[in-house]
C-alpha cells in the first residue's frame, strides 16, 4: 500500500488572502498528496496541534500580510519544543528575499514567493520530505 | 445603426477578404496562437466590422454621456470638465507615519485620500488584542480609537478633500471615528465627503475580512445608508467592489457579474427596510480592478454602467443620479511581479489607461515594488506621475468615450453584458446572492478560475514577462519599506492612556446603550457615534457587536 | 504492549495520530499494535453521518461534538473525503468548519482520504475507530462522503447512522438515491430555516410511514439549524434513545457483529491484495498474466484461477 505525503496548508494570523493557499492545495492534490487545509485565522498552537492530529509530513504556511517573521517563527519554535522538527515547514506569500535567511535559520526549509511555479513546490516536497 | 444594403456589401467584402488575403497568410505562417481568447475565455476574432454591432441602436443602447443608459460616461463632459480623482490607497505603521505619507502624496499632486488599515483594525481589534500578534501596521495603518483618527488627519483639511476608507466589517465604527474627528474640528458632518467600502458581501466571497454573519452585517450596512442620506449627504456609504473578487482569481466577466449582483442585493435589502430607492441609490459607488487585457477592461466598465442603469430602472429608480454608476479603479495588484519589478510600471500604465478610457471617476495606480512590500516614496511618486502623464500629455482626455463606436469595443461590451446576465440567472436559480454564498457558488467559481490561470502559467500556455518568459537570473532587489518597530509600543501605550483617562461612566453607559440597540432594530449609527465620542476603542465597540451578532465561519471551498 | 500502544491508552494524541497513519499505510507494525488495541476497544459509541455536499454535515458535527463535550464526554471525529482516482491525491477540508475544537484536548479530529475504497469509507477507518476508542473517546463520529447510492458503507461501522438532508436542494426525496434513504437510523433535516422545509419534512414522514410498517421502531426526523446550534440537543437525545433501543432489543450486539465482520473482511481483502499485487515475487507473475490478458492469450477468469490456486492450496 503506497504511503501518501500528507500536507497541512495553514493561514496563520489575520490575513484573509487565500487564493495562493487554495491554488497550491489543489496543485499538491493533483500531484497525489493528501492536503489538509486549516482555513483562516490560525494561531501557532492551533497549527501545530492540527499537525499532530493529522500526522502530517509537511506544513505550508501562507501569509501575505507581512507578519511572517513573527508568526512563522512561532510555529517552528513550537514544533521544535514538541520534538517535531522532522516535519518539513515551507513558507509562501509576500516574503521579501532579505527575510529568507532568518526564516531558514528559524526552521523554514523553503520559501516560495510570488511567481513560484507550483511544480517547484511539488518537486521540493518530494525531494525533501522525511519518510 | 447601419444601412441594410451597406451591411450586405461589407459582409460580402469581408468573406472575400477572409478567403483571399487572410486565409492565404494564415496557411503560410500559422498564427501565434491556435485560439485568441481574452482572460474571461471569450474568443476574440481576427477583425470586427459594422456587422458585429449592426443590432445596436445608438440612442437606445448607447446614447450620450450623462444620459441613460450611461454607456458612454456618467457626466456629459467627463474629463474635459474635471479629471478623475487621483487617489492613492495608502497606510502603514501608526497614524503619525501615515499622516506624513498623506502629506507627501498631497504635495505631489494627489487629489483625494484613501486609507489602508492594518489587519487588526480591519477585523475590529485593538492593537493589543492577543490575536493580533505580529500584525500591527504591517499592511496598513493601525487605528484603534478616535485619538488615532485625530492624529491620522492632523493638519489635513477634511472639509476640502474627500477620503476613501477601505474598511468593511467595522466600517460603521471607523466611519464614526471620521465623523467625530471632523465634528471635533468644528466641521459640520454635512460638509464632509468620502467613501467607506462597507461591502460585506464581497468579503464572504473574496477578501474574507468579515466579522459577523450576513444578516446583522446587512442590517448595519442599511443603517449606514439611512444615516448617510439623512445626516452625511456627501458621503458614499458603500463602495461595491469587484477589485478583490478579481484579485482572488476571478475572470473579468465574473468580476462584473458578481459585483453588480452584490450591488443589486444591497438595493433589495435597503428597499425591504423601507428606504426609498432614489434617496440612497445616488450614494452607492463601485470599485473595479484594472487588469491586463486592455480592451476587455474597457468593455467591462462600459457594460457595468449600462447594466446598472437598466437594473436600477427595473427596480423603480427614477432620478438620473440613482441610475448612473460612479466607480473607483485600482490597477491589478495580482498582476505585479517580484521579478524585474521596474517593468511593473509599464503594466500599471496600460492598466491605468484602460481605466481612464473606461471612464473611471477615481484611480489608484500601484507602485512597482508592491509585489513584495508597501510602496516606498519614490515608487508611489512614479505611480502618481503615471496618472499625471496620462492626464496632461496623452491627449486621451480631450473627448468623451473615445473608443465608443469601435466595432470591437461595442461588440465586446455587449458580449460581457450577455455573459453577466447568464450569471445573474444562475445565482437566481440558487436562491439569490446570500444562499449562493452559503452554497459556495462564487467561491468555487473564483477558485476554479484562479487554478486554471495558474495552470496556464505553469504549463507555459500563458506568458508572464519576467516570470516564465524573458526571465533573468538576477536577485530580486526591492527596497522594503521599513515599519517603525517602536510604533507598536507607542500605540499600545496610547491605548492604555486613553482607557485610563476617559470618562469611565460615560463609556460604560454608551456601550450598554449600543448593546441594547444592537439587540433591537434601531439604527446603530447614533449609538456608535456616542461610543466613539466617549473614546471607546474600536475593539471595545466592535466587541459589543461581536457579542450580540456572533462571528461568521466560512465553508471550505476550493 | 509497545510504547506506542501504552501511550495511546493514556490518550496521547501524537501516538494516536501515528498509529492511524500506520493503519492508513497498512505498514507491517499494524497487526501487532492492533491486536492489543482491539482488546481495549468497544466502549466508544460510533455515530456515522452521511449526506450530500452542502447539507452542513461538518457544522452539524461541530455542534454535536460541542454538545457531547458539555456532557463531559470525549469525542473522536473522523472526516472522510474522496481521493481522486486519477491523481491519488485528496483535498481534506472538513476540519475548516471545526477549527474551534482544535485546542480542546477532549477532541481528536482526523481527516482521511478514501484512497481508492468505494462505499464512502476509507479502508483504515475500522482501525481508526478502534484506536480512538482505545485512547479513551466516549463517542466517535465518522463523517463520510455521501454523494450517491454507493456511499452506504457507513452502516457497517456505525451504531447509529444519521442521514442529513436539506430543504430545497432541488431534488424531491423520491429522486434521492434509494440506498441512502434506507440506511438512516435518524434523519436530520439541517438548514431548517430554508424555504421548502415543510415539503421535505412531509415527504420524509410519508416515506418513513411506509418503510416502517410492521417495524417496532419508527425512524425519527430531527430538524436542525446547525449554524445557530438549534435542534442539536434534540438530536443528541434521539441518538441516546436509539442507543437504548439497540441495547434493549439486543440489535446492538448484532450490529457490532456485522461491524467486526466487515472489519475482518477488509483486513483479509487488504492482505490478499497486498500479497498478490505488491509482494515482489508474485507481482511479476501477476504483471505477466495481465500482459497475456491484454494480448488475448488469456482471459481474466483463468488468470484469477492461476493466482488463487497458488494461495488456496
Amino acid at each position: 500500500m503506497e504511503k501518501k505525503i500528507r500536507v497541512l496548508i495553514a493561514k496563520p494570523g489575520l490575513d484573509g488572502h487565500d487564493r495562493g493557499a487554495k491554488v497550491v492545495a489543489r496543485a499538491l492534490r493533483d500531484a497525489g498528496m493528501e492536503v489538509i487545509y486549516t482555513g483562516l485565522h490560525q494561531t501557532a498552537p492551533m497549527i501545530v496541534e492540527t499537525a499532530v492530529q493529522e500526522d502530517v509530513d509537511v506544513i505550508g504556511l501562507s501569509l501575505l500580510s507581512g507578519a511572517h517573521m513573527t508568526l512563522f517563527k512561532d510555529v517552528t519554535k513550537l514544533l521544535k519544543e514538541k520534538g517535531m522538527s522532522d516535519v518539513l515547514v515551507l513558507g509562501g506569500g509576500i516574503i521579501p528575499e532579505e527575510d529568507t535567511p532568518a526564516l531558514k535559520k528559524a526552521g523554514i526549509c523553503g520559501v516560495f514567493g510570488p511567481g513560484t511555479p507550483c511544480e517547484d513546490i511539488v518537486r521540493f516536497i518530494k525531494k525533501n520530505v522525511k519518510k | 445603426m447601419f444601412e441594410e444594403k451597406e451591411l450586405e456589401k461589407i459582409k460580402q467584402k469581408k468573406d472575400e477578404w477572409e478567403k483571399n488575403l487572410y486565409s492565404k497568410l494564415v496557411k503560410e505562417n500559422h498564427e501565434l496562437k491556435d485560439k485568441f481568447e481574452n482572460l474571461s475565455g471569450i474568443e476574440i476574432k481576427n477583425i470586427y466590422t459594422p456587422n458585429d454591432i449592426s443590432h445596436l441602436d445608438y440612442i437606445n443602447d448607447m446614447n450620450f454621456p450623462g444620459e441613460y443608459p450611461f454607456l458612454r460616461g456618467v457626466h456629459a463632459n467627463m474629463y474635459r470638465g474635471r479629471l478623475w480623482t487621483m487617489r492613492q490607497f495608502s497606510g502603514f505603521g501608526s497614524a503619525e507615519e501615515t499622516n506624513q505619507r498623506y502629506k507627501y502624496l498631497l504635495a505631489h499632486g494627489e487629489t483625494g485620500l484613501s486609507v489602508a488599515f492594518d489587519y487588526p483594525t480591519l477585523y475590529g481589534y485593538d492593537t493589543d488584542h492577543q490575536l493580533c500578534r505580529g500584525e500591527f501596521g504591517k499592511c496598513g495603518v493601525a487605528i484603534s480609537s478616535l485619538k488615532d483618527m485625530e492624529i491620522l488627519f492632523s493638519n489635513i483639511p477634511v472639509d476640502k478633500i474627500t477620503t476613501s476608507m477601505t474598511i468593511n466589517g467595522p466600517a460603521a465604527i471607523v466611519w464614526g471615528f471620521y465623523i467625530a474627528n471632523a465634528e471635533n474640528r468644528n466641521i459640520n458632518r454635512r460638509n464632509i465627503g468620502g467613501t467607506i467600502q462597507n461591502d460585506i458581501l464581497k468579503e464572504y466571497i473574496a477578501q474574507k475580512s468579515f466579522i459577523f454573519p450576513p444578516e446583522p452585517s446587512m442590517r448595519l450596512i442599511v443603517d449606514t445608508f439611512e444615516f448617510g442620506f439623512k445626516e452625511v449627504p456627501r458621503w458614499n456609504t458603500i463602495s461595491i467592489s469587484g477589485y478583490h473578487i478579481r484579485e482572488a482569481g476571478s475572470t473579468a466577466v465574473q468580476e462584473l457579474a458578481f459585483t453588480l449582483g452584490d450591488g443589486l442585493e444591497y438595493v433589495r435589502w435597503a428597499v425591504k427596510r423601507g428606504l426609498i430607492i432614489d434617496d440612497f441609490a445616488p450614494r452607492l459607488s463601485f470599485f473595479f480592478n484594472a487588469h491586463n487585457d486592455f480592451f476587455e477592461e474597457i468593455a467591462k466598465y462600459r457594460a457595468a454602467r449600462r447594466i446598472w442603469a437598466k437594473e436600477l430602472k427595473k427596480l423603480g429608480a427614477k432620478k438620473p443620479r440613482s441610475l448612473l454608476m460612479r466607480f473607483h479603479t485600482q490597477t491589478a495588484g495580482c498582476s505585479l511581479t517580484a521579478q524585474q519589478p521596474e517593468i511593473n510600471i509599464t503594466r500599471v500604465t496600460l492598466q491605468a489607461l484602460a481605466a481612464i478610457l473606461g471612464g473611471t471617476q477615481s484611480l489608484h495606480t500601484n507602485s512597482m515594488d508592491e509585489a513584495l512590500a508597501l510602496p516606498s516614496e519614490k515608487a508611489v511618486r512614479i505611480a502618481l506621475r503615471t496618472q499625471q502623464i496620462i492626464a496632461e500629455e496623452s491627449g486621451v482626455t480631450s473627448t468623451v468615450d473615445p473608443l465608443g463606436g469601435s466595432y470591437y469595443i461595442e461588440w465586446l461590451t455587449d458580449k460581457m453584458e450577455e455573459e453577466t446576465y447568464k450569471y445573474f440567472d444562475r445565482v437566481e436559480k440558487l436562491g439569490g446572492v446570500i444562499p449562493a454564498i452559503e452554497k459556495g457558488f462564487f467561491q468555487r467559481e473564483i477558485a476554479e478560475a484562479a487554478y486554471k490561470y495558474q495552470k496556464e502559467i505553469d504549463e507555459n500556455r500563458r506568458a508572464i514577462v519576467g516570470v516564465n518568459k524573458y526571465k533573468m537570473d538576477e536577485p530580486i532587489e526591492i527596497p522594503i519599506l521599513k515599519i517603525d518597530e517602536k510604533g507598536e509600543e507607542r500605540q499600545i501605550n496610547r491605548l492604555k492612556k486613553l482607557r485610563k483617562e476617559r470618562d469611565k461612566s460615560k463609556f460604560e453607559k454608551n456601550r450598554n446603550s449600543l448593546r441594547k440597540a444592537a439587540e433591537g432594530d434601531e439604527n446603530l449609527m447614533p449609538y456608535i457615534l456616542d461610543c466613539v465620542h466617549s473614546y471607546a476603542t474600536l475593539g471595545e465597540t466592535c466587541g459589543v457587536l461581536r457579542e450580540v451578532f456572533g462571528e461568521y465561519k466560512e465553508p471550505a471551498i476550493y | 504492549m509497545s510504547d506506542l500502544t501504552s501511550r495511546i491508552l493514556k490518550g496521547d494524541p501524537r501516538s494516536v495520530a501515528k498509529l492511524i497513519t500506520i493503519a492508513e499505510n497498512n505498514s507491517s507494525e499494524l497487526a501487532d499494535e492492533m491486536r492489543v488495541i482491539h482488546r481495549h476497544s468497544g466502549k466508544a459509541y460510533v455515530i456515522g453521518i452521511t449526506g450530500v455536499m452542502g447539507s452542513g454535515k461538518s457544522t452539524l458535527i461541530y455542534e454535536l461534538a460541542r454538545a457531547y463535550r458539555k456532557q463531559g464526554k470525549k469525542v473522536g471525529i473522523i472526516a472522510i473525503d474522496p481521493t481522486s482516482p486519477f491523481t491519488g491525491g485528496a483535498l481534506l477540508g472538513d476540519r475548516v468548519r471545526m477549527t474551534d475544537l482544535t485546542m480542546d484536548d477532549g477532541v481528536f479530529i482526523r481527516s482521511m482520504g478514501t484512497r481508492g475504497m468505494l462505499g464512502g469509507l476509507a479502508s483504515a477507518v475500522y482501525d481508526a475507530v478502534e484506536i480512538l476508542d482505545a485512547s479513551g473517546k466516549d463517542v466517535v463520529i465518522v463523517e463520510t462522503v455521501g454523494v450517491g447510492q454507493a456511499e452506504v458503507d457507513v452502516v457497517k461501522i456505525a451504531d447509529t447512522t444519521l442521514v442529513v438532508l436539506v430543504p430545497g436542494l432541488g431534488d424531491s426525496i423520491q429522486t434521492i438515491k434509494a440506498g441512502i434513504m434506507e440506511i438512516a437510523d435518524i434523519f436530520v433535516v439541517n438548514k431548517a430555516d430554508r424555504p421548502g422545509i415543510e415539503q421535505i419534512t412531509a415527504e420524509l414522514e410519508s416515506l418513513i410511514d411506509i418503510s416502517c410498517i410492521g417495524k417496532d421502531r419508527k425512524i425519527p426526523v430531527v430538524k436542525t439549524i446547525a449554524k445557530d446550534n438549534k435542534g442539536v440537543i434534540e438530536l443528541v437525545n434521539e441518538i441516546e434513545k436509539h442507543k437504548e433501543y439497540l441495547k434493549k432489543t439486543k440489535v446492538f450486539v448484532a450490529q457490532r457483529k456485522k461491524r467486526y465482520e466487515a472489519e475482518l473482511v477488509e483486513i483479509i481483502r487488504k492482505r490478499l491484495m497486498n500479497f498478490i499485487f505488491d509482494e515482489s515475487m508474485f507481482k511479476e507473475k501477476v504483471e505477466k498474466l495481465i500482459d497475456q490478458i491484454s494480448k488475448k492469450e488469456l482471459d481474466p477468469y483463468t488468470a484469477a484461477d492461476e493466482i488463487l490456486s497458488k494461495i488456496i492450496k
